[in-house]
């Protein structure tokens, strides 16, 4: 499989602030990749650099062939960028916002109309409408079909799904899937653990340094030790109980569960005594597939006891 | 219905031809974690807006804390906390001087403030942050900072709107884990978010839908009713019965 991006070293810093500390990865042509991290994590710094709207002080990125820095005049003809906060024009309308995308890198709605057809329909109605005067659903479409129109061969979406309800997040994740149908590899960000699992490979951020990567089965295979999945009646009483038995190393609230990690894994069979013993009802525990954020957890915390 | 601290009766609230609550009915108890959930334009910001004493409805009633949102909306101020994640605390000022001023908005005196910020700081540990910046705080310092001044003059009752949004995962457990204790302690938490996973540590959850509630349950019942798997996989199923989109 061909590599359509890849970094080598990358830092960037604002001032005193490290932003991005050596940062390498690669991902395949036709791949949507998911840089999942919380705020600060530096996703955003480095899809700018990504779009060539940085320069990094240190390292390069290769993109379809182009370097970021020398050839960002050619690379910005075979990208589409989306950034977090939308900056369409407001006072233009809806159809007027896609002409003049399209005609800035010398295209025409007609010509591509294909690739977008899809996305655009939803926000097609309302195609006299100024853009700022949408609902949120409708500007991400908007703005997801600007950054389609010139047929990039990349698309670099920063946190498009952030602050959106889980029903809206599902479609777009779903069109997400469409765009890679049509070759188009996918850069996207996100604070979402969940939706890694949407992804062919995924970059763990955090603090400014990849924390792992690669595909999300990978991720969840490289969970150290066996995971636990504990339930009580009160999942807040059980934390608290499990934390204080000698042999737990780490207990997260997961839903209405526990996920706890042990040093003696043969010594969860006295864990039922140790329960009854505190009245804590309705317990059991039987082994868990670890997910995405459980190994995120996990390399976070070092393996250290959750306080 | 002493034991509802929340008490919403056909509420309706609407901005011109727009009807962006229809006739929400509720109660929320004392003391529970009650999640206020819905897709995006749904009506929750509206309906908070509303129970903080900030806008009034078309019709319908609502009490907060005993208290009239129609006659009585300073009092319920005075009687509840907010935090969200788009504004909790000053970046420019200090640990003490953020506290200093919550306490102050909120009328308690100096010498309550004084003796209530040293307990604050030594439960939470801050006592080394007490003449740091906000700004400087590593996130999730700032998070329970933030929660701590949201219930510093001991309201009955907090609203949290989407109070975890971009936090690691780490910190969201722990900011979930001072939601159990001020529950624990006697403060009802009524909270919205688009994590799916929190919704389950709540112990009631409502979904509104175009301005409506179309459910309101514990989590447990809410997926034996909708044979789902998770109150995400409920919430996929009612939250958006038309598109919304169209609004």
């Amino acid at each position: 499989m061909c590599i359509a991006v890849s970094a080598c070293g990358i830092s960037k810093s604002f001032g005193p602030l490290r932003a991005l500390k050596e940062i390498s990865f690669e991902i395949p042509e036709a791949a949507v990749a998911g840089f999942i991290g919380p705020d600060g994590a530096g996703k955003t710094t480095l899809f700018r650099i990504a779009a060539t709207l940085l320069i990094p002080d240190e390292g390069n990125m290769t993109l379809f062939g182009y370097d970021s820095v020398k050839d960002f005049r050619n690379l910005r003809k075979v990208t589409g960028y989306m950034p977090g906060r939308f900056s369409l024009y407001q006072d233009l309308t809806v159809r007027e916002n896609l002409e003049f995308y399209a005609t800035v890198f010398g295209t025409t709605v007609l010509k591509n109309y294909d690739l977008i057809k899809d996305i655009y329909e939803h926000i097609e109605p309302f195609r006299d409408r100024p853009a700022g005067k949408l609902s949120g659903g409708m500007k991400q479409k908007l703005a997801l079909s600007c950054a389609l129109i010139h047929r990039p061969s990349l698309i670099i979406l920063d946190e498009p799904t952030t602050g959106v309800d889980a029903v809206s997040r599902r479609e777009f994740w779903e069109l997400l899937g469409s765009i890679k149908e049509n070759g188009i590899t996918v850069m996207v960000s996100t604070p979402y653990m969940d939706e890694a699992t949407r992804c062919d490979t995924i970059v763990l951020m955090q603090d400014g340094r990849i924390l792992e990567s690669g595909k999300p089965g990978t991720i969840k295979e490289r969970f150290e030790g066996t995971l636990w999945h504990a339930t009580a009646e009160d999942t807040y009483l059980l934390l608290n109980a499990l934390r204080k038995w000698k042999y737990t190393l780490t207990a997260y609230p997961f839903g209405d569960s526990a996920h706890v990690t042990f040093s003696e894994e043969r010594e969860t069979a006295g864990l039922i005594g140790y329960m009854t013993a505190l009245n804590i009802k309705g317990f059991s525990i039987k082994p868990a597939e670890p997910t995405v954020e459980d190994r995120f957890l996990q390399l976070m915390s070092g393996g250290k006891i959750y306080e | 219905m002493n034991d509802s601290i929340i008490i919403v009766r056909d509420l309706v609230k609407r901005f011109g031809s727009f009807t962006a609550n229809d006739r929400l009915s509720f109660d929320v108890k004392r003391g529970e974690i009650f999640g206020f959930l819905g897709a995006n334009g749904a009506g929750k910001t509206t309906a908070i807006r509303i129970l903080c004493g900030l806008s009034r409805p078309t019709s319908g009633d609502a009490f907060v804390a005993g208290f009239d949102v129609y006659r009585q909306s300073e009092q319920i101020k005075r009687n509840i906390g907010y935090m969200s994640q788009k504004f909790s605390l000053y970046e420019d000022l200090t640990v003490r001087e953020n506290i200093l001023l919550y306490g102050g908005i909120y009328g308690m005196s100096r010498g309550d403030i004084r003796y209530r910020t040293e307990e604050l700081l030594r439960k939470l540990d801050f006592i080394r942050f007490r003449d740091t910046l906000i700004g400087r705080l590593p996130t999730g310092y700032k998070q329970k900072l933030a929660f701590s001044a949201a219930i510093f003059h001991k309201p009955s009752i907090v609203f949290l709107d989407e109070p975890t949004g971009g936090v690691d995962p780490v910190t969201r457990r722990n900011f979930w884990e001072l939601i159990y204790e001020a529950s624990a302690s006697g403060i009802t938490v009524f909270v919205t978010t688009h994590y799916m996973d929190e919704a389950e540590y709540c112990d009631r959850v409502s979904v509104m839908s175009a301005g409506r509630i179309v459910a309101l349950d514990t989590p447990a019942a809410l997926r034996e009713k909708w044979n789902a798997s998770s109150v995400d996989e409920v919430f996929v199923k009612i939250a958006r019965p038309a598109k919304t989109d169209a609004v």
